[in-house]
Parts: C-alpha cells; structure tokens; sequence
C-alpha cells in the first residue's frame, strides 16, 4: 500500500541546506504576514489554485510528453466553459433538462452533466488538432519553438471562434442566489467553491492515479522520460500522445467550466487571462512535472489573491509573474525541477 | 539460415550518410560483436537495425521478414529488442515500472517475468520502487538489460553494455551476457573494450569509416596482429 513516507519518497524531495532557509525565509515571510492578511483571500487563494491545478497539470504533462509550450491551452479553458454554456442555455432546456440550484449550489444538476460533457468535447476536439496541426508539424521534424507558435495561432483562432458563436458579451451559466457558507474569522465561503474544490481534488486524486497505476499512465510518464526508450520499447507512442492529449484538454475544459462557476461569469477572454498563472505554476514546479505543477499552482493561486489586499486586482497576473522569476533566480529549474 | 541479416545498409543522419553499405548476420545463440573507431558507424548500424534512423538502401531480414522499413515498435514485437548506450533507462521511473515498460507489448501476465529478471539480477531486486535515476551505473546497465530482456528477445542488441563502468562491473556485466547467451539468446554487441567483448563472442566485424573491413571467429581477431595493433591498443 502506498504509504505517505512511500509518497513522499517519490517526489524526492530532499532537505538540503538550501532549500531549508529558503523554506525558514518562507515560514517566516508567512507567519509574519498572517495577521495583517484577510483569511477570507486566503481562502479564495486555495479555491483559485485547485483551478489553476487543472489547467496546469495537463499543460505540464503535454509540455512532458510534446516537449512544447502549448500556448492555446487556456483557450481550450475557454472552449469548455462556452461548450458548457451552449449546453445548458441551448441544448439541454430544448430537452427538458432544466434544474433549479441543488441545495445551497447556485447551479442545478444541469451543470452536473454538462461539465464532464463539455470536458470530452474539448478532448476530442484537443485530439482532432492534434491530428490535423502538430502531428504534421512533429512529422516533418520542426523545431518545438515552431509548434508552440502554431499553438498560439490556435489560441487566437480558437477565441475567434467563441466570439464569433457566442459574441463577446459577458454571459453566465443560469443561476440562482444563493447564501454563502459563513465560517470564523469574517470567512465567507460561496458554496460553489466547494464544489469546485471537491471536483478538483477528484480530479487530481484521478489524474495521480492514472499516472501510478495504470499501464498508459505509466507509459506516459515513460515518453515523458525518454522518447527514444519509449520507442524501442514497444511504447505505441500515437497512443500514448492522444492519451495525453485528452487528459490535458479534459481537465482544461474542467478548469474553464469551474472558472466560470467560480467567477459568475464567461467572456471569450477568460482562458487567455489565465494563462500567465497557469505557465507560472508550471515553470514553478518544473516543467514536466504534475505533482510540482499542483504545489505551484497552490502557491500561485495564494499569493497572487493575498496581493489584492495590497495591490489592485487587475496586477494578479503581474504578482504571478513576478513569484515566478523570484523563484526561478533561486531554483532555474522550478522547485521540483531536479525530480523526475 | 540467419537469425538476422543485414546486407549493404547504407543509413545515415539528415545530408550526412554514416553507413556506406555495410553488411552483418547473426545466427540463432550466436554472439557476434562489432568493433571499430569512434565514429566507423557501429552505433548507427544498430540503430537502423532497430528502425531509429532509416535505413535509405539495403535490407535486414530478421527471421526471414524483411523489417527494413518497420517502426521500432514493430520490430520489437518481433523478438529483436535493443539497448541504446547512454539515456537506456527510464530515470523518474521506478525499477520495477522500467521492467513493465519494457513488456509493454505484452497482454499476457509478465509478473513471472519481472521475479526471473530479479533473480537474474538480485541487485535490482533489492529495492524494487527504488528510480531508476538513482542507481549506479552498473545497476542502471542491469537494469537497462533487464528491461530489454522482459520481452524474451531471440536477438539482444546492445550498445557499449560496458561504457563508463568499472573493469570489475564490466566483467560483471560480460559475464551475465554469457549467462543470458547460454539460454539460447542471441547477441549483436558494439563494444569498446573489444578484448573482452571478443574474447566471448563466436564472430566478430571490424568496421572502419561505415564500411566492413574484416570479419572472422572471435578469437581469430583477437589472434590478428592487425587487428591487434589498431582496434585493440597493441
């Protein structure tokens, strides 16, 4: 059985000398900081990092097992939350399919089957491109800065696409008002964030196993490694490469459609916004690396929503990037970046 | 007939050809070892047996197929597995996910398998979930034969099996190459310490610039003072 010390041997993390002042500087930074910062930003901090989390760990694993930026990655955000609007607004009502807010929820069991709906449109969607754009790209051997500048045609033709579908108005899942969870120390939870909380944690629980446990997981990890290796050891790597992509973009469209529970809203701008943060915790946790991608989303998500008490909301991508090259002057290759 | 048959492979990197028709067989349990200069093509040879760089002219018939234009993939289900020289392990991987990579093409239950690997190599057993990025180089040589062997190749291809290992691990290494032999695996070995690569081997190739310059019994070679005074070191 898979023990915590099992676990955390597989992380490798070893406590060097470096790394425990970096780690006491930390504590300190945090304990020091604790009492002027609102416990409710705090709060939204972790609910913002599992978003992040899902966006992130599936750019990391496409970065792993691509060895590209894929910079459409938050447009699919975008697509999965529009998907999920189009079918909870159009498709669904014209079925009967209509739910009032599920108890202390601002949305109804629509949204229940929308999501993973939304998230397998988007993974087919994600394996058709792959298909039909950077497989090509791959075979005629181009350089990997090539294939992400295609990835950031998609992203521009994929935002189009939303605006041109479902203008570029501001537009929101139904919903109805709902109280939020009110917790010591002026906490105030919205019950949706919950929600969203449970389904990450899910999620990445399902993602880690996958990974661990399962023949394609393993062999995912295993072209992650050694593409070459990967090859002569019979690993079918077309297999492997769709695989990965509908992980990926699954748990974007995921991440896209709580984005929208989470912020009550949907603009076509939405994904593109968040890549920042999302590329900030991938480089944060080393690149390729999932369950790195998962601290530095948490830290991310954090600290660049304790900033607001500070600073004007709109610099959050600004605190995110700057986190970032804090880091990296420290540890260039991201905090797990020695680790496999 | 030969278990493997390459003939006049002419193979090579983008505009530059490393292989100029070069030629080697392998017979059922044979061991057979090329030996040459850096750079005479030898790791090149093995790659276009296994189907990494394309081979542009020649054949190679593997157990009378001709597999010249199949990917690795299916080359490998085939029963010719291969061990690159450097980068042959899977390092975030642990010991044991490395041997189930390499039985990937398996459906059937190679658990048996992975114990016959760990006793073969009861190094690697003593921590089965220990990465394969922390082990020593020899443990890492094992293991990367370990990993090539969970398929139950007829014909092993390695290259330089020995290279950055101490001479006690690399006669350690020879030696279970014997072992493994002597089960009726063949072998086409690229080796640097070409003493004691040929001193077991049955046939042994020189190779000089991507070309066949001699081939003959192991101990022939060994015998030649030719071959002696420019590929063994006097």
């Amino acid at each position: 059985m898979p023990t915590l010390k099992n676990t955390v041997a597989r992380l490798s993390f070893k406590w060097t000398p470096g790394r425990i002042t970096l780690a006491i500087v930390a504590a300190v930074l945090v304990a020091g900081l604790l009492p002027f910062v609102k416990m409710s930003l705090i709060v939204n901090g972790v609910f913002l990092g599992a978003i992040i989390a899902l966006g992130a760990i599936g750019l990391t694993l496409i970065y792993g097992v691509l060895n590209f930026a894929n910079i459409a990655h938050g447009d699919y955000m975008t697509m999965g939350a529009y998907v999920a609007l189009f079918l909870l607004t159009g498709a669904f009502p014209a079925f009967g399919i209509e739910g009032e807010g599920l108890g202390p929820l601002t949305f109804g069991y629509p949204l229940l089957i929308a999501l993973p709906l939304a998230a397998a449109v988007v993974a087919a969607g994600a394996v058709l491109l792959d298909v039909a754009i950077y497989r090509r790209l791959r075979q005629r051997g181009v350089n990997a800065v090539v294939i992400a500048m295609a990835s950031l045609g998609v992203a521009i033709a994929l935002r189009g696409l939303v605006q041109v579908i479902w203008s570029g108005e501001t537009q929101h899942y139904p919903r109805e008002f709902r109280q939020v969870f009110r917790l010591p120390l002026d906490v105030r939870i919205p019950p949706d964030s919950v929600f969203i909380a449970v389904v990450a944690v899910v999620l990445v629980v399902g993602v880690y196993l996958v990974l661990t446990r399962t023949k394609m997981g393993k062999a995912m990890r295993a072209t992650a490694d050694n593409p070459n290796l990967a090859l002569v050891s019979g690993i079918d790597t077309q297999r492997v490469i769709r695989w990965n992509w509908i992980i990926g973009a699954g748990l974007a469209a995921t991440a896209g459609v709580l984005l929208a529970v989470f912020q009550a809203q949907l603009l076509p701008i939405m994904g593109w916004r968040f890549l920042i943060p999302l590329f900030a915790a991938v480089i944060l946790g080393g690149i390729g690396n999932p369950y790195g991608a998962l601290v530095g989303a948490f830290v991310i998500g954090v600290t660049s929503e304790v900033s607001t008490q500070w600073i004007n909301p709109s610099y959050k991508p600004a605190v995110a990037f700057a986190i970032m090259i804090v880091v990296l002057l420290m540890r260039p290759r991201g905090i797990f970046g020695d680790s496999g | 007939m030969a278990l493997l048959e390459a003939s006049r492979i002419v193979a090579g990197y983008g505009e530059t050809e490393i292989l100029h028709g070069v030629s080697v067989t392998v017979d059922n349990g044979e061991i057979v070892t090329v030996i040459g200069p850096n750079g005479c093509g030898k790791s090149t040879l093995m790659k276009a047996i296994v189907g990494l760089v394309q081979v542009r002219t020649g054949t190679v018939i593997f157990r009378g197929e001709d597999i010249s234009s199949l990917p690795p993939q299916q080359i490998v289900r085939r029963g010719l597995c291969y061990v690159p020289q450097s980068a042959n392990v899977f390092p975030a991987l642990s010991i044991r996910e490395n041997l189930e990579m390499g039985a990937f093409v398996r459906d059937d239950d190679y658990g048996g398998r992975i114990d016959e690997m760990f006793e073969l190599f009861p190094d690697l057993a003593v921590r089965p979930n220990r990465k394969a990025g922390s082990l020593s180089g020899g443990q890492r040589q094992m293991l990367a034969v370990a990993r090539a062997l969970m398929l139950d190749p007829v014909l092993l291809l390695l290259d330089e099996p020995s290279a950055g290992l101490s001479p006690a691990m690399t006669n350690l290494v020879l030696e279970r190459i014997s072992e493994i032999n002597a089960t009726g695996v063949a072998f086409l070995l690229v080796e640097q310490n070409a003493r004691e690569a040929l001193r077991l081997s049955d046939r042994g190739y020189v190779l000089s610039a991507g070309e066949n310059r001699l081939d003959d019994a192991g101990h022939a070679l060994l015998d030649n003072p030719e071959v002696a005074r420019l590929y063994l070191g006097g």
